[in-house]
């Protein structure tokens, strides 16, 4: 009898229905058969009833004109303009009202999630009821309740309330305030801005081999914002310091001029932050909960101060924990903006509902948000897979 | 360097200095403990007693508590008058206001259903029981009428005889295995004969009340019936889709994997609005589905993605040692699954579990966008009576404070089963 | 170990005075009137049943644990809520912790020169010499870029006592090192401890290791219940314990 070689089994022979590898197959052949024959259902049913209600098929529409009014838009956008256009009006309002409500609410979170960690007892009992009280209210609610005390607190605008001499304007169609004129020096200030930004990453770059090199520490933090804040700051007054300002006036029923956060964004805005706030305080709590009290022992122990070892030894562990969760909390800023609908803020929900109700042509629009909403949430699940590969503690 | 040896085993005993123990010991170390601190504090009660004080002249001092109407209420505080008057349509809608009785069982009888489902001990064949008998309760309640499809028994019985026969085969007697037996059989038969439309669709009718059709229902029956149902439907197959996810077929993991990213991927919104306005095109024409019954499919779709999340994250905590140790027995996968991983996954995940319930509880709120009449949404239209116009703010603070009482209840249930359920294992 | 012969501290200075020293943790009074003095170079082994406050005591020495009343000096400077008075005396004392507390996402160099970079302002070359140099004398230095996770139990402690004397200390405690290791890896780094010892570092060592105490301690001090009961050199300590309570402990841990 052959010795057989190193490394090759002699494949015994089985019945195919009792080979797992073959099992495995038929069962998913079988599943995916199930699947595809209830979507073959489904898409034929569908088929039909298009056919039958005499809905058009096809993303054609996007050319065609809109008809109706956006109340609060970035950009240029009137009645006529495109479907298209239409739904990218609804994309960037809420890009502005969920990029500004993931800042707006980790800045707020950290702290509230900080404040319950202090060792004074009021404040961490603040910060906690305040945790409990909006986390466990439906955030719609707080929505409604913010829109409804905005809108109906304060007066129309011929009985708007003034401040700041006349230049600011508070009513129930929003808060009024001047902005600058366009001026071509704000192109230059934009170039210094980033400029800027580019030196104090050099600033830092340089201070940290210096500290390499002598052991003495440079402030590069502060003095890296204010090579950023400085120099746009430079050309605006080289320039003459222009200001001139485009300053809301009531013409009518309302103001012209300046620019104008409205009730409705203002309402989303402060739901979303404070809502979610409370969730990313608890994230950043229990971060800085799971690290080992013998960290900050051993680093206190080794003379570091205690800004020292929050920014050497702390955070740099407890971000490990928190960026995952925290990254969540974003998708759902982003998903959560979408209840602007219930308030009238018009946004990518807000317009496809509109142009479903007008075309008729449900499944396009369904699948344009579907995109737009994966989209984000796939990005931002890429990058946490990213980001967490990169900072895994190597273990053996 | 003297020597305190002490004979025997006494301790001299002295008592703290006096300003580190009491009252004051206790202030001095949380308030003011440090200049900084001592600032805070002092801050903190200023600006909070301003707010508080006047917050409670509003709510307390200067508020209305009886009134005719809108226009008697108005004038000073706060106009809980407006809440005397509505909560009853505020808690239950438009159901029939003489049988407001009937919702509000089938409200305990849900919760009743919930709280002994979250509890471990109840894990076996009482669960079963519990939710049959309960939902039976609860639906015969709501609607007054039920009536009982043959189809549908048939089918219990099909499902009972086969999960019997597969699970018990080592275990029950000779009895026990031909009742499955029987029970199985007749499901196939019978449901083969109506299939073939032998057998009439005959159905039980059980009418002790009257009628009440789901567009009369609205308030918290409508919120814990979409949350708990969609919980309850979600729960089984947010658990096939974990193990399809973890499992090593290819195409099996693909579907679970891109299923779940779909739907966690896009708002409840988007889910809401698909379901009421793709469901009837995808539906064979003039099939009309409840529009209530829509909502609740979309909530259960929902859910059942997050569950699927969370009940993955169990599965993963489950040591290797496990899964082989269940191979080496020679368990199949599904005796494995149901009799050695599962109940261990999901032990773990009770907390987590409940955490998602108490996020669908809210959630059920969006379902005020197409119309179904949640609790949130009957708030809503108490507003709208002119005669009761401007007074939002009380409204939506009793409405919040009840949805307060419920989740914060439900978290701290939560935290309770955590230490209680624990108390055997080693932490 | 051999043992060790005793020493005449009489005229050395006191590096480490405690006196009248009581702490208490809310009602629970855990140490109860201390008197200490530790003479420059001296090693003094503490030992005691659980909970009786030894842990405590060191801790209160470089201020990780607060005393409530009674005076601590180390070399000079006295012990209070005073910032600066803290950090001076954490720069003179060392501490090696049961749990080894390294940290986990810095390699074993930059564990050991991040404080001297950061609190002694050293260059980051210097620093990283003294760190190659000590993990010579622990007998780990080509362990110098891996991550604590990778190094068995008895390599992070070693890697920890190096990273505590990167700061140059007069002082240095030690609060149950071997405790959490292994057995096979509790002499490796008690034969570390020795070599510090016979070097003249001033130690004070909370520890079970009795062979320890034997070979380098000049004294043994035995705690109960908050109080210093015994104490004496280690030959009469183990010999001839004067108080119940000692030999009760020492009947109980010195069978194996």
């Amino acid at each position: 009898m052959a010795v057989a070689a190193l490394g090759s089994t002699p494949r015994v022979k089985v019945a195919p229905w009792n080979d797992p590898v073959i099992r495995g197959w038929v069962f998913q052949i079988v599943v995916v058969g199930l699947v595809a024959a209830l979507a073959w259902y489904l898409v034929s049913n569908t088929i039909d009833n298009l056919n039958r209600q005499k809905i058009a098929s096809g993303f054609d529409y996007l050319g065609r004109e809109a008809g109706f009014e956006i109340g609060d838009t970035m950009i240029a956008y009137s009645p006529a303009s495109t479907y298209a256009r239409a739904i990218w009006v609804g994309i960037l309002n809420t890009l502005r009202v969920a990029v500004l409500g993931i800042i707006l609410a980790t800045i707020l979170g950290t702290l509230i999630g900080i404040g319950r960690l202090s060792p004074n007892w009021l404040l961490n009992k603040i910060c906690a009821w305040y945790v409990e009280a909006f986390r466990n209210v439906p955030l719609l609610l707080w929505l409604f309740l913010f829109y409804k005390l905005i809108s109906e607190a304060f007066p129309g605008p011929r009985q708007a309330i003034s401040a700041l001499w006349g230049s600011l304007f508070l009513s129930n169609r929003g808060l009024y305030f001047p902005v600058p004129m366009a001026d071509p020096i704000h192109v230059w200030m934009g170039v210094a801005l980033l400029l800027g930004i580019a030196g104090a990453v050099l600033l830092h770059r340089w201070a940290k081999k210096r500290q390499e090199a002598t052991g003495q520490p440079f402030p590069s933090i502060s003095s890296g914002f204010g090579v950023a804040i400085g120099l746009p700051l430079l050309v605006w007054l080289a320039a003459g310091a222009p200001s001139a300002m485009s300053w809301p006036e009531l013409k009518g029923f309302n103001f012209e001029g300046g620019t104008v956060i409205q009730p409705e964004f203002t309402a989303l805005l402060v739901g979303l932050v404070l809502y979610t706030s409370a969730f990313i305080a608890e994230i950043v709590r229990s971060g800085i909960l799971a690290l080992h009290k013998g960290q900050s022992e051993a680093a206190a122990a080794l003379g570091l101060s205690r800004s020292q070892s929050m920014r050497l030894v702390l955070l740099p562990q407890a971000l490990r924990v928190i960026v995952p969760p925290m990254t969540s909390q974003y998708l759902n800023i982003t998903k959560n903006s979408s209840l602007a609908i219930a308030i009238g803020y018009p946004d990518l929900v807000a317009s496809i509902n509109v142009t479903i109700n007008q075309t008729g042509q449900a499944i396009e629009n369904i699948l344009l948000i579907m995109a737009a909403y994966l989209s984000v949430s796939l990005s931002i699940s890429a990058f946490m897979n990213w980001y967490n590969k990169r900072i895994a503690l190597t273990e053996r | 360097m003297s020597d305190d040896a002490l004979p025997g085993g006494e301790r001299r005993q002295l008592a703290p200095p006096i300003d580190e123990s009491g009252a004051l010991g206790w202030m001095r170390r949380n308030l003011f403990s440090s200049w900084g601190n001592g600032i805070t504090t002092v801050v903190l009660i200023v600006a909070v007693g301003w707010i508080l004080s006047g917050f409670l002249e509003w709510a307390l001092f200067t508020a209305t508590f009886t009134a005719a109407t809108g226009t008697e209420c108005r004038g000073g505080g706060a106009c809980w008058a407006l809440i005397r008057e509505k909560w009853r349509y505020i808690f239950f809608g438009s159901f029939p206001y003489e049988q407001h009785w009937r919702p509000f069982f089938a409200v305990i009888a849900m919760l009743a259903m919930l709280i002994t489902s979250a509890d471990r001990r109840m894990w076996n064949w009482r669960l079963l029981v519990i939710w049959g008998v309960g939902s039976f309760i609860t639906f015969l309640l709501m609607f007054g009428q039920i009536h009982i499809p043959l189809s549908l028994v048939l089918s219990i019985a099909l499902v009972v005889g086969g999960i019997g026969m597969n699970l018990r085969k080592a275990v029950a007697d000779a009895g026990e295995m031909n009742a499955y037996r029987a029970l199985a059989a007749i499901g196939l038969v019978g449901l083969a004969l109506r299939i073939a439309g032998i057998l009439p669709a005959w159905s039980f009718a059980i009418a002790p009340l009257s009628y009440v059709e789901t567009s009369l229902w609205g308030g918290i029956p409508v919120t814990i019936i979409l949350a708990t149902y969609g919980l309850a439907f979600a729960f089984p197959y947010g658990v096939l889709l974990a193990l399809g996810r973890r499992s090593n077929l290819p195409l099996i993991k693909g579907l679970c994997v891109g299923f779940i990213e779909l739907i966690r991927g896009v708002p409840l919104i988007s889910l809401l609005i698909m379901a009421s306005v793709m469901l009837p095109l995808f539906l064979p024409s003039g099939t009309t589905i409840d529009k209530f019954l829509r909502a609740q499919v979309a909530v259960i779709l929902f859910a059942g993605a997050y569950i699927a999340e969370v009940i993955r994250g169990g599965l993963q905590s489950l040591p290797k040692g496990q899964f082989e140790a269940a191979d080496a027995m020679g368990l199949s996968y599904p005796q494995k699954t149901l009799l050695i991983v599962l109940p261990q996954a999901l032990r773990v995940v009770i907390p987590p579990l409940i955490n998602t319930f108490i996020g669908f509880f809210k959630d059920t709120s969006l379902v005020l966008i197409i119309g179904i009449f949640d609790f949130l949404n009957t708030a809503n239209q108490a507003l709208v009576d002119p005669n009761w116009a401007g007074f939002p703010a009380e409204v939506y603070l009793f409405a919040a404070f009840v949805y307060f009482i419920f989740c914060y209840s439900m978290s701290r249930y939560s935290k309770y089963l955590e230490v209680e359920l624990n108390k055997g294992t080693r932490r | 170990m051999a043992a060790k012969a005793a020493r005449d501290l009489s005229n050395v200075a006191s590096v480490i005075e405690l006196k009248s020293v009581n702490k208490w943790f809310g009602q629970f009074h855990v140490l109860s009137d201390i008197n200490l003095d530790v003479k420059e170079g001296e090693k003094i082994v503490i030992c005691g049943p659980s909970g009786s406050g030894k842990s405590t005591l060191i801790r209160c020495i470089n201020r990780l644990e607060e005393h409530q009343a009674g005076d601590i000096i180390v070399d000079g400077v006295t012990l209070s809520n005073d910032v600066k008075n803290i950090e001076a005396i954490r720069r003179e004392v060392g501490m090696v912790f049961q749990s080894f507390n390294l940290f986990p996402h810095l390699t074993i160099l930059d564990n050991l020169t991040l404080a001297p970079i950061w609190v002694k302002k050293m260059p980051k070359k210097d620093a990283e010499e003294v760190a190659m140099s000590l993990l010579n004398r622990v007998r780990i230095p080509e362990q110098a870029l891996k991550y604590p996770g990778q190094l068995s139990g008895g390599q992070q402690q070693r890697v920890a006592i190096a990273r505590a004397l990167c700061m140059r200390p007069k002082i240095m405690l030690f609060d149950e090192p071997t405790s959490a290791l292994d057995p096979e890896m509790v002499k490796e780094v008690l034969d570390v401890m020795v070599e510090l010892a016979r070097e003249g570092m001033t130690m004070m060592v909370v520890t079970h290791e009795m062979g320890f105490a034997r070979a380098v301690a000049d004294r043994v001090i035995f705690m109960d219940r908050g109080e210093i009961v015994e104490q004496n050199e280690p030959e009469a300590f183990f010999a001839n314990p004067q108080n119940e309570r000692t030999k009760l402990f020492l009947g109980q841990i010195l069978h194996h």
